[in-house]
């Protein structure tokens, strides 16, 4: 469903952020994209919704490719038409939006009006405490709840890949665990292809099909999610499970993991 | 009475404040600048409503919806040729583009129109209205009701509209709106458009009770304590500081002045605000937006 190939991309013409990243997304995975802070993760899935620009970003090599068209040079409302969804890291929730209208905000290039009040209250059975939250502004949502209401966001806009960027991140770990289960739900119901960044490498595999790995713009290891997790090297690098945290090299990544 | 009668006239031509700073406000909270044009769009909509009204012969209100038509294009234009070009520059560099943008629209009134003062031929009933010894010129209470409806349709606009929640987005989170597929172009060129037809609204408002001249622009620098009070990004905190300051003018010029022969009228306002924004610097509204930590 999507391939990319051979991506580098810079920011202000001179930081070069991706060194050729190769990845592939088959139709109804989740695949997880992991990597340690600075690694390049963000950066590749703005890549991908066009968003790099905004931030004076370029790509300057590779293709990416989605449902066989190349859209290397897409305006990011046509990928968001086209079916691509990026939840922004940070949750990036509307804050003085209610509940209610941040998910209308995400149905905003829909054409079919008429069935968006349905598809809400199908987020509210997703995400219960939203309903409750309703008319609520935004901005004084928790964390969890803000990212709840990011992902419901976009699933409003009905995508065909959900692109989602560190769901955990700065979230309490038992509504981590809650909104990953989601996404996996999320993924087997609806068939939805799902892209999710993560630092916490653990809980993202253990609801991906296939994962990568990327260091400095590049990727560095791919799997199987199953693979990946009993892979004693990546365990000890990335997940934060390693025994032998004395050792200085191993105690680095581990704080960049910690974040 | 006379205090009553101060405090009318206030209100009134504190509405027309508000409803020239909520332009002024669209354009900071989708933008981050401060629209120093603001004057001259005032200034342009009465002039361009009495041409359409003389030189076509038609009524009032075909002239006002005329000049509506006008000024959207003209804050079309002035997005398209000048903020747009600016997309990437600092902030700073916008507002230095407003200010020229202002000299350039008052030189171009003065030469069009010259500067002596025009009246409007009588537009609303002459003949006062007493309500309960209280005389109101109906021009004021038209004045009034005209904003107030346009304010409501405004509220709803923004609440309801598709188009307003976009704006509101855009306000909110500019990248994140990106990501939803909102156009920011499209939010920004509305965002003029609007604000450029307010402003219009207000100067023909102001027009049929002060008359027609190119001193009017200087509204332009009284909505700057208007929003300053209001709190700049809060489009509720724009309309109430335009009472507070219709109102405080009013006062002033019909107390204060008499007493040191005039000019306290312009003065008290940033007085007003001086002492408001030592007590709340975000202004009375004004926030940062919701910060959870
Ligand atoms: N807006 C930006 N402008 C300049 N450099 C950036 C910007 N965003 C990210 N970078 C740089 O690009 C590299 C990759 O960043 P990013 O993709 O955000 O990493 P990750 O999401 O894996 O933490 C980093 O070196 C970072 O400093
Ligand atoms: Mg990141």
């Amino acid at each position: 469903m999507l391939r990319v190939s051979n991506l580098e991309a810079v920011y202000q013409k001179m930081i070069l952020a991706l060194r050729g990243i190769s990845l592939n997304v088959k139709e109804g995975q989740i695949v997880a994209l992991l990597g340690s802070n600075g690694a390049g993760k963000s950066t590749t899935l703005k890549a991908i919704s066009g968003l790099l620009a905004a931030e004076d970003g370029h790509i300057t090599d590779g293709t990416i490719e989605f449902q066989g068209e190349i859209i290397n040079n897409i305006s990011p409302d046509q990928l968001v038409k086209k079916g691509i969804f990026l939840c922004m890291e940070g949750r990036r929730i509307f804050k003085d939006l209610t509940v209610e209208e941040n998910l209308y905000a995400g149905a905003y290039t829909r054409k079919d009006r008429s069935s968006i009040k349905s598809d809400i209250e199908k987020i509210y059975e997703y995400f219960p405490k939203l309903k409750m939250l309703e008319h609520r502004k935004a901005g004084y949502l928790s964390g969890g709840e803000q990212q709840m209401l990011a992902i419901g966001r976009g699933l409003m806009a009905k995508p065909k890949l959900l692109l989602l960027d560190e769901p955990s991140l700065g979230i309490a770990p038992l509504l981590v665990k809650e909104i990953f289960e989601n996404i996996k739900k999320i993924n087997e119901e609806e068939g939805l292809t799902i892209l999710v960044v993560e630092q916490n490498a653990n809980i993202a595999l253990s609801i991906a099909h296939y994962g990568y790995i990327i260091e400095n713009g590049r990727v560095v290891m791919k799997g199987e999610a199953s693979a990946l997790l009993e892979d004693k090297n990546i365990s000890e690098h990335y997940l934060g499970t390693g025994k032998d945290i004395k050792e200085g090299r191993s105690n680095r990544r581990r704080q960049r993991i910690v974040w | 009475m006379f205090f009553l009668q101060m405090l009318i006239n206030g209100i009134v031509v504190g509405s027309i404040y508000g409803l020239v700073a909520l332009g002024f406000v669209l354009i900071y909270r989708a933008s981050g600048a401060l629209n120093l044009a603001n004057g001259e769009f005032v200034l342009f909509g009465p002039y361009v409503c009495l041409v359409i009204m003389t030189a076509l012969n038609v009524p009032f209100l075909v002239a006002f919806i005329g000049t509506l038509l006008f000024s959207a294009f003209l804050g079309l234009v002035v997005e398209r040729l000048v903020i747009r070009q600016l997309q990437n520059a600092p902030t700073i560099s916008v507002i230095m583009a407003t200010l020229g943008l202002s000299s350039l629209l008052a030189g171009a009134v003065h030469i069009i129109w010259g500067h002596t003062t025009r009246t409007f031929p009588p537009v609303f009933p002459q003949t006062p209205l007493n309500i309960g010894g209280i005389i109101i010129t109906p021009v004021y209470l038209w004045s009034f009701i005209i904003v107030m409806i346009l304010l409501v349709i405004f509220s709803i606009f923004f609440k309801y509209s598709k188009i307003g929640l976009a704006m509101r987005a855009v306000a909110d989170d500019r990248q994140a709106a990106l990501s939803m597929g909102m156009s920011v172009k499209f939010v920004l060129a509305m965002t003029w458009m609007i604000a450029s037809m307010v402003a219009a609204i207000g100067g023909i408002l102001l027009g049929n009770i002060n008359g027609v001249s190119p001193t009017m622009s200087a509204i332009g620098l009284t909505v700057l304590p208007v929003v300053i009070l209001g709190g700049l990004d809060s489009v509720m905190g724009a309309i109430i500081g335009g009472f507070l300051i219709g109102i405080i003018q009013n006062l002033a010029g019909g107390y204060l002045d008499p007493l040191v022969g005039g000019g306290l009228k312009d003065v008290v306002p940033f007085i007003v605000v001086l002492l408001i924004l030592m007590l709340k610097p975000h202004g009375l509204f004004g926030s940062r937006g919701i910060e959870r930590v």
